[in-house]
C-alpha cells in the first residue's frame, strides 16, 4: 500500500520568517522522493506539515487524493523518522518496534511475533530484549525503521536518518534503505543536505533553498541541466565563471567573461532563458574540463597546475588560469596513460560548449 | 610535612566540628529519650529506661496529632502532586511570553508567608461555608479538610518545581513520535510521559508529605479545633515537656532511617536488575538469579535481624532492673542531698550569728526576715540550693520532689509538703523555695504564724 502526496500552494510561517514559500510538489505512490537542501533551508519544516505536527499558514497538503486539513499526526496514514530518531527510552527494544501496535490494544503474544519478524528485516534478530541505550547508532538507525515500518504506514517520511552514522555505515544505509523501500513498496520522502544520498537512492529529488523549492526531477536531470545558479553550485562540484551574455543563438549562448569568450548551451528551463546583456554565470563541471593538447574544442584558456591529489582511479588537479588567476578545478580517470603534471605552468586547457551551461546570476549556494 | 599534618589535623577538626553541629543535637536527644529523669537531659544521668515510649504510646492527644499528621499528608500528596504536575505541564506548553507570569503567579504562594495563607484559608472557606448554608459540623469548617487544602496551595508549587526541572530533560520528540505511531493524547501520556515523569511523582510525593508533617504556620490556623503532631507538640512545650517527646523524635528517626534503607536496597536490586538485563543481551553467559521477592532479600534480612536484635537488647536492659537502679540513684542523692544540707545548716548558724551582731537594733524577727530575703534571690536559678534545703526534714518521697526542681511546679504533691515540715526548720526551705510555693495555701498559713510577717 502507497499514498500519493501532493502539496499545493504550502506556505508555512513563523511570524515574519517565512520557511516554506508557495511549495507546490507531487510525490508519486511508492517512489522514493529526497528533498535535497542545506542545513535550515525548511526541509524539517516541510516534513512536519506532511506528517501532521504542523498546520500549513496556506495551502494545503493531500495523501492519497484526500486533504488532510484537520488531521492530526495519529491519524495520517505516515510515519516519520525523526532527526534525532526518538526511540523510546524506557522500552526494550521490541518493545520500541511494536508500539504502534500496542496503542492499538494488540495482545502481547502477537506483538512479539510481528517484533521478531521486523528484527529479522532489519538484520537484528534476538536483540529484542535489549534497551535502548545498548545499540550502536546504525542499529538505533534500524530499530527506528523497523518501528516506523510496523505502523504499516503508505508514506514513511524519513528525517536526515542518516546524518549521525559514520560515513562507512552511511554507505551501507543507502543500499539498505533502498533496498528495504524496494520491498515494502511504499512511498518514501526522505531529507537530506547530502546530494550523495540523494543522488544515489532517489527516484526524484527536490532542490531546496530558503523554503523555496528549486527544481524538482530525477538525480542525473538535477546534476546535468540545473535549472538555477543555486542547484549548479549546490548539487556536485562547479567551475563557475560570472559574465554578460553577448550573443545567443538558439540553444547556445556566447559569454563575454575576465577569462575571454565563453560558448556555452542554455538551459532548457523558460524561467532560465537568457538574453544579449544579461549578467549570468557558466558553470563547468571539473570532469568536464580538460588538458586539450592542440585539439581544437570551443573554450580554450592557459593555466597553471598549483596542487594535485592522485586518489588511485582518479586525477584531482587544481589550476590557476593564468590570465587572471583564477582557480578552477578538474578531475579525470586514471585510465593508465596519464603522468602527474605538477608544477607546470600555462598548460592549455579547455571544455566543449555542450559540457558548460548558463544561468542567470542568483544566489548561489555557500562554499 | 609538619604543615601538611596540621592541614590534615585542621580539615579533621573542621569535618568532626561539622558533624558534631549537624548530629549532636539530634544524639543528646536521642539520649534523653532513654533516661529515667523526668526532665529530658542526660547528664546526670539516672537510669536507663524505655518507659518513656510507654508513656508516649499513651499519650491519647499526641497518638491522635500523629494520626491527623498522617491524614493530612496524605490528603496533601493526593492533592499537591497532581496539581504540580498540571501547574508544569501546562508552563511547558504555554507561549514564551505569557510564561514568566504564569511562573511567577504560581510560584508566589511559596513567597506568601505560611500564616496569611493559614488565615486566608480560614477566611475562604469560611465564606464559602456561609454561602452554601453549611453546618458547623460540615467539611468547610473541618480542620483536617482545610488543612489539606491550606498546606496544598504551597506544597504543589514545590510538587510543580520539581516537575519542571525534570520535565526540562524531556525530548518533546518523544511524544511527537508516539502520536505519529497512532497514539492518541491520552496514550501518549500514560505510556510516555508519565514513565519519565515517575522519579519525580516520587520525590514530589515525598517531599509533599514531609513539608505537610512538619508545617505549623499554616496548620495552627487551618486546624481549628482538631490538632495535628507540630500543635501537639508546640502546646506541649508551652506546658513543659517530658521525655516522651524525645522518644518520638527517636521513633521518627528512626522510621526515616527504615525508609530509607528499604529505599536503598531497592535502587541496588534495580541497577543489579538492569546490569544482568543488559549481560544477557549481550549474549553473555551469567547466572540471571532468580528475582526474589523483597522480603528475603538478604540485605533486608540483615537489616531486620539487626533492627530486632537491637530493639530487644533495648527493651530488656530498659526493663529488667529499671526499678532498682531508680532506687539505687535516689538514695545516693539523698546521701549527697544530706551532706549538703549539713554544711548548709553550718553556714546558716555562721550567719545568723553575724547578723544578730551587725543588726543589734533590729529584733530576731526582721533580721530573719532579711536573710529569707536575700536567700531566696539567689537560690531561685540554682536548683541545686533547692533540693539542698527540702530535703532537710525529707521524708521518702521529698529528695525526688527536689530533684524534679521547678518541672514540678503545679505537682500538688509538691505544695503539700512543706506543710508537713518542722516550722523552726522550715523558714530557709521556705524562702529558698521561694516562688514554687507561693501561691500555696498551705505554705502562706505556715508562715504566718511563724513568722509574723504576711509578706
Ligand atoms: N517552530 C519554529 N518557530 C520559528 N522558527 C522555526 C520553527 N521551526 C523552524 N524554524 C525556522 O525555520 C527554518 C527551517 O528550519 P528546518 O525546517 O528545521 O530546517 P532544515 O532544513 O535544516 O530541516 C530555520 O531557520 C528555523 O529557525
Ligand atoms: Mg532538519
Amino acid at each position: 500500500m502507497s499514498a500519493d502526496v501532493k502539496l499545493e500552494s504550502v506556505w508555512i510561517r513563523f511570524g515574519d520568517f517565512i520557511a516554506a514559500r508557495d511549495v507546490n510538489l507531487h510525490i508519486k505512490g511508492g517512489e522514493f522522493f529526497t528533498i535535497l537542501g542545506p542545513s535550515g533551508c525548511g526541509k524539517t519544516t516541510l516534513l512536519r506539515a506532511v506528517s501532521g505536527f504542523l498546520t500549513p499558514s496556506e495551502g494545503s497538503v493531500l495523501i492519497g487524493g484526500e486533504n488532510m486539513a484537520g488531521i492530526g499526526p495519529n491519524r495520517r496514514p505516515t510515519a516519520l523518522i525523526f532527526q534525532n530518531l526518538a526511540l523510546f527510552p524506557l522500552m526494550t527494544i521490541w518493545e520500541n518496534i511494536t508500539f504502534s501496535l500496542e496503542v492499538k490494544g494488540v495482545r502481547k503474544a502477537q506483538r512479539k511475533k510481528r517484533a521478531d519478524e521486523l528484527l529479522e528485516l532489519i538484520a537484528l534478530p534476538g536483540q529484542g530484549e535489549k534497551m535502548v541505550s545498548e545499540l550502536s547508532g546504525g542499529q538505533k538507525q534500524r530499530v527506528a525503521i523497523a518501528r516506523a515500518l510496523c505502523a504499516q504506514p503508505e508514506v514513511l517520511l524519513l528525517d536526515e536518518p542518516l546524518s549521525a552514522l559514520d560515513l562507512k555505515l552511511r554507505q551501507h544505509m543507502r543500499t539498505e534503505l533502498r533496498s528495504i523501500q524496494q520491498r515494502v513498496g511504499i512511498t518514501f520522502i526522505y531529507i537530506t543536505h547530502d546530494q550523495g544520498e540523494a543522488l544515489t537512492m532517489s527516484d526524484h529529488v527536490a532542490v531546496m533553498r530558503e523554503g523555496i523549492i528549486e527544481q524538482v526531477s530525477d538525480g542525473t536531470t538535477i546534476y546535468d541541466e540545473p535549472d538555477t545558479a543555486f542547484v549548479a553550485s549546490f548539487v556536485g562540484e562547479n567551475n563557475r565563471f560570472a559574465g554578460k551574455v553577448t550573443n545567443v543563438t538558439d540553444s547556445f549562448a556566447q559569454v563575454s567573461t575576465p577569462e575571454g569568450l565563453i560558448r556555452a548551451r542554455c538551459s532548457k528551463s523558460p524561467e532560465s532563458k537568457v538574453k544579449t546583456g544579461d549578467d549570468v554565470y557558466v558553470f563547468v563541471r571539473p570532469e568536464s574540463l580538460r588538458f586539450v593538447s592542440g585539439r581544437l574544442v570551443d573554450n580554450q584558456m592557459k593555466a597553471s597546475v598549483y596542487h594535485e591529489e592522485f586518489e588511485g582511479n582518479m586525477w584531482q588537479v587544481f589550476l590557476d588560469i593564468s590570465s587572471t588567476r583564477k582557480r578552477v578545478k578538474m578531475s579525470y580517470v586514471n585510465d593508465g596513460s596519464i603522468r602527474s603534471h605538477s608544477g607546470e605552468k600555462d598548460l592549455p586547457v579547455g571544455f566543449s560548449s555542450e559540457a558548460a551551461i548558463v544561468l542567470p546570476q542568483g544566489p548561489l549556494a555557500a562554499e | 610535612m609538619i604543615q601538611g599534618r596540621i592541614q590534615n589535623f585542621l580539615v579533621i577538626g573542621f569535618v568532626a566540628l561539622f558533624f558534631a553541629y549537624l548530629f549532636g543535637p539530634l544524639i543528646v536527644m536521642g539520649l534523653t529519650a532513654f533516661n529515667t529523669s523526668g526532665f529530658p537531659r542526660v547528664s546526670p544521668w539516672d537510669c536507663f529506661t524505655v518507659e518513656w515510649f510507654d508513656v508516649l504510646m499513651q499519650d491519647a492527644r499526641l497518638v491522635t496529632g500523629v494520626r491527623n499528621s498522617l491524614l493530612i499528608g496524605i490528603g496533601v500528596v493526593l492533592l499537591a502532586v497532581p496539581i504540580g504536575l498540571a501547574g508544569a505541564l501546562m508552563l511547558m506548553q504555554i507561549g514564551p511570553r505569557l510564561r514568566p507570569w504564569l511562573y511567577t503567579v504560581t510560584i508566589s504562594p511559596i513567597l506568601v508567608p505560611g500564616v496569611v495563607l493559614g488565615i486566608s484559608t480560614l477566611l475562604f472557606w469560611d465564606r464559602i461555608g456561609l454561602m452554601f448554608g453549611a453546618e458547623e459540623d460540615s467539611i468547610f469548617y473541618d480542620g483536617i479538610f482545610l488543612t489539606i487544602v491550606g498546606q496544598a496551595t504551597f506544597i504543589s508549587a514545590y510538587a510543580m518545581l520539581i516537575f519542571i526541572a525534570r520535565l526540562q530533560r524531556f525530548d518533546p520528540a518523544l511524544e511527537e513520535a508516539a502520536l505519529d505511531l497512532g497514539a492518541s493524547h491520552t496514550q501518549t501520556f500514560r505510556k510516555i510521559l508519565l514513565p519519565f515523569l515517575r522519579p519525580a511523582i516520587g520525590s514530589a510525593a515525598v517531599l509533599a508529605f514531609l513539608a505537610s508533617f512538619e508545617n505549623y504556620n499554616t496548620t495552627i490556623f487551618t486546624i481549628v479545633s482538631s490538632s495535628t503532631l507540630t500543635t501537639v507538640l508546640a502546646s506541649k512545650v508551652r506546658y513543659g515537656i517530658d521525655p516522651s517527646i524525645s522518644a518520638l523524635a527517636v521513633s521518627i528517626v528512626f522510621l526515616t532511617l527504615v525508609g530509607a534503607v528499604i529505599f536503598e536496597i531497592s535502587k541496588r536490586r534495580e541497577t543489579r536488575r538492569a546490569r544482568s538485563q543488559m549481560a544477557v543481551a549481550r549474549g553473555e553467559e551469567t547466572k540471571v538469579r532468580k528475582q526474589r521477592p523483597f522480603l528475603t532479600e538478604p540485605a533486608f534480612i540483615m537489616f531486620v535481624l539487626i533492627v530486632v536484635a537491637g530493639l530487644g537488647t533495648v527493651y530488656f536492659s530498659g526493663t529488667v532492673g529499671v526499678e532498682e537502679c531508680k532506687i539505687a540513684v535516689k538514695e545516693q542523692r539523698q546521701a549527697e542531698i544530706k551532706r549538703k544540707i549539713e554544711r548548709r545548716q553550718q553556714q546558716q548558724m555562721f550567719q545568723s550569728a553575724v547578723d544578730t551582731q551587725s543588726q543589734s537594733s533590729s529584733d530576731q524577727e526582721d533580721s530573719k526576715v532579711t536573710a529569707k530575703g536575700t536567700e531566696g534571690y539567689q537560690s531561685v536559678f540554682s536548683p541545686g540550693n533547692l533540693q539542698g534545703e527540702i530535703e532537710t526534714q525529707a521524708e521518702e518521697e521529698q529528695p525526688v520532689k527536689g530533684t524534679e526542681g521547678y518541672q514540678s511546679v503545679f505537682s500538688p504533691g509538691n505544695l503539700v509538703s512543706p506543710s508537713s515540715d518542722e516550722p523552726e526548720e522550715e523558714k530557709p526551705v521556705k524562702g529558698t523555695e521561694g516562688y514554687q510555693n507561693v501561691f500555696a495555701p498551705e505554705n502562706l498559713s505556715n508562715q504566718v504564724p511563724a513568722e509574723n510577717s504576711g509578706n
